[in-house]
């Protein structure tokens, strides 16, 4: 037994490195606020670029901890965090158990942009504005209806909602909106094939291998229509459609279309156990409020703390592919420190 | 539309707001177009409501559209809305309550300036002190005085005499509700339910039995936008802008317009005429046009106030189908009178719109 490590978040990060650690011979306490593992990733129903349903990666994240040396504890979160005096962490659980180790890692995950606080937008307002993580829910029951119960003729998607948006006073960008809002009007226009498309863009950004193609499929294939302008605001008709308003940079001309749903791709924030947790354990936030990890080069994993790690998108916003690969990087982080620190010990 | 998602937006943004003692700072305008509504404004305060108002005759223009037209430099809008915030220091108040929004805006805009830049303000004091020998204090208070009837709305609803409401079939009366620009767009936080969503005008039409129109084009400007009306080969846009926003609510078929900004309310009222005589289009019944109010006529013709003395004969758009709607009494004959009884002149009557 190397030693045993809490991780404070069960979504697709925390439970790859649960995996990964218990593999290298660790004892795990994951903890996850939720009554079952997967994080916002239960919120999807198709992942990109592959289309994969996204329930056959949450089956993969159980059966990756559901083995020897993970204990679950499900349903709880942190109320205290210490350090032992001996060295290592004691973590106070809201179920009242207590769970201690010699490392802790942190991969409390993002939340959604509150979609709300882009007031112009009208959601929560007029009553067909929607965002992705709804989408993804009607996806799911394979029916995109309108309020009134009518079959959407024309869709607007909004790309970075909460995100590259000063007036939110969120400047950094959420890296898979783009990508999302490609597979969502593919997806769109699978299921409702008589109705137009469009994504309304600042920056088309497929850094990710298959994105590009994706992108290129949704226009050449499925005749999605990308216009490159912000929106500035929204208003509801009388037959509750949404009367928008944008620019068209790429013609140079505003432009001005009604849509029957409209569809706003929310970007990432800190989430708010990754607040608490750099408050507890004195981690450094970044700018953009998600933890700043030691370096951004060679100390992804590693936070100023010591015998803390961090992994997953409580760092950045990160797709599910980095997620995990990030999740194995902090493990051999975790593994390299535990056999250090018994290597130092008599 | 989900008018919870309204209501939280409303929770988000309400301002504090003085409950009496007011300096009161005239619009260069509004007496020119609605020559009531100032006058309306003072009575309901002073002596419906009981309220403390200084009005003040040495106050002047805050010379806000020659800054927004670029003819009056920052330094000298400052130090003569310094003038403003003098006077009122010494006349012994502290809330300060403008009549026009660009004035509203105006004041907002400064304060905060000299809130981040103190040594603005310092500067500016300096300004005034040579020019004038004067000192001031910053306003403890500031609101826009459709703030001040919003927060009476209640009160004014007690005493109403004459509801929002069709006298003769009892269906609430629908109110296109307009904000000027200046009011929240630039500092949602200092307007009653922020920029997107303001509850300002929409509080008091529902407070006296009206319903509030929300229509796809309610956030646009008007039309006035300073350059578009000042500079005359720009006026083609003034009348666009407007002609939209009425292109926009004519569906709903609003019985009436209420604008807080005496620039707005004097577009949205002259245009109606101007697109008829251009178009021969209307867009109330009948051939009438949608009769435009500011919110101190709206409020006067709740309380009863005699039409007339509320000058609505000024108006382009003739206001009978409303007064008819309310069961407001009035005496046609006396619609073109003044006080004692002598004939005002009368407009020329338009090609198309109904008066």
């Amino acid at each position: 037994m190397k030693g045993t490590v809490i991780i404070i978040g069960g979504g697709p990060a925390g439970c790859e490195a649960a995996h990964q650690l218990a593999e290298k011979g660790c004892r795990v306490h994951l903890v996850e606020k939720n009554n079952e593992t997967g994080g916002n990733l239960n919120n999807w129903y198709q992942l990109f670029p592959d289309r994969k349903e996204a329930e056959s990666v949450r089956g993969y994240l159980r059966r990756r901890v559901s083995r020897p040396g993970v204990e679950f504890h499900a349903g709880t979160e942190p109320r205290t965090t210490s350090r032992r005096p001996q060295g290592g962490f004691a973590v106070e659980l809201t179920d009242g158990s207590l769970v201690e180790g010699d490392a802790l890692l942190v991969a409390t995950g993002f939340r959604t942009f509150d979609a709300a606080r882009k007031e112009e937008y009208g959601y929560g307002i007029y009553e067909n504005v929607i965002t992705s993580v709804e989408l993804e829910n009607l996806f799911a029951n394979h029916e995109v209806r309108t309020s009134r119960g009518e079959t959407p003729r024309r869709v607007g998607i909004i790309h970075c909602v909460g995100s590259r948006d000063e007036k939110v006073c969120n400047y950094h960008c959420s890296k898979v909106c783009c990508v999302t809002g490609v597979k969502q009007a593919i997806e769109l226009r699978e299921m409702l094939p008589e109705a137009e498309v469009f994504c309304f863009y600042m920056d088309m950004r497929m850094f990710g291998p298959g994105y590009e193609e994706m992108y290129r499929e949704a226009q050449e294939r499925h005749n999605i229509k990308f216009v490159r302008g912000r929106l500035s605001e929204a208003a509801e008709n009388q037959e509750k459609q949404l009367q928008i308003k944008v620019e068209d940079t790429l013609v140079g001309r505003p432009l001005r279309m009604t849509l029957d749903l409209m569809v706003l791709l929310v970007g990432m924030e800190a989430s708010e156990g990754s607040r608490k947790m750099a408050s507890a354990l004195g981690l450094e936030l970044a700018p953009n409020g998600f933890i700043r990890p030691a370096d951004p080069h060679w100390g992804t994993n590693l936070t100023g703390a010591d015998g803390v790690f961090v992994a997953g998108s409580c760092t950045a916003p990160m797709s599910l592919t980095d997620t995990l690969a990030d999740a194995r990087s902090a493990a051999d982080s975790i593994t390299e420190y535990l056999d250090a620190k018994e290597s130092r010990e008599p | 539309m989900k008018l919870e998602g309204k209501e939280q937006i409303w929770k988000d943004y309400q301002k504090e707001i003085a409950d009496d003692r007011y300096y009161y700072a005239r619009s260069c305008i509004r007496q020119t177009f609605f020559p009531g509504s100032e006058w309306a404004y003072l009575d309901i305060l002073r002596n419906r409501l009981g309220k403390d108002v200084m009005d003040d005759p040495r106050h002047t223009t805050c010379t806000g559209i020659g800054y927004h037209s670029d003819v009056v430099p920052a330094q000298t809008i400052m130090t003569v809305v310094a003038r403003h915030f003098a006077l009122m220091t010494e006349a012994g108040y502290e809330n300060i309550t403008p009549s026009c929004i660009t004035s509203f805006g105006i004041y907002t805009e400064i304060l905060e300036t000299w809130a981040h830049h103190p040594e603005v303000e310092e500067q500016v004091r300096e300004y005034l002190w040579k020019a004038t020998g004067r000192e001031f204090k910053k306003p403890r208070n500031l609101a826009h005085t459709s703030d001040i009837i919003y927060k009476f709305r209640g009160e004014i609803a007690a005493r109403a005499r004459h509801r929002l409401v069709d006298a003769h079939t009892g269906r609430p009366l629908r109110g296109v509700d307009h904000i000027g620009c200046h009011y929240a767009k630039m500092f949602p936080s200092k307007g009653i339910g922020g920029a997107e969503f303001p509850a300002v005008l929409s509080g008091m039409i529902t407070a006296w039995g009206g319903e509030a129109v929300d229509y796809p084009e309610r956030r646009h400007c008007c039309g006035f936008g300073f350059r578009q009306y000042l500079v005359m080969a720009n006026r083609g846009y003034s009348v666009a802008n407007s002609k939209k926003k009425f292109e926009s609510m004519r569906p709903y078929e609003p019985d009436f317009i209420v604008a807080n900004c005496p620039g707005c309310a004097m577009f949205l009222d002259k245009w109606q005429y101007t697109i008829s005589e251009m178009e021969g289009t209307t867009y109330g019944a009948n051939g009438y046009g949608i009769p435009v109010l500011t919110y101190e006529e709206l409020a006067g013709l709740v309380l009863g106030y005699d039409p007339w003395e509320l000058g609505l004969q000024m108006h382009q758009v003739a206001v009978e189908p409303l007064l008819d709607k309310m069961g407001v009494a009035y005496d046609p004959e006396a619609k073109y009178l003044t006080r004692d009884g002598k004939e005002m002149g009368r407009p020329k009557c338009p090609t198309y719109l109904k008066v």
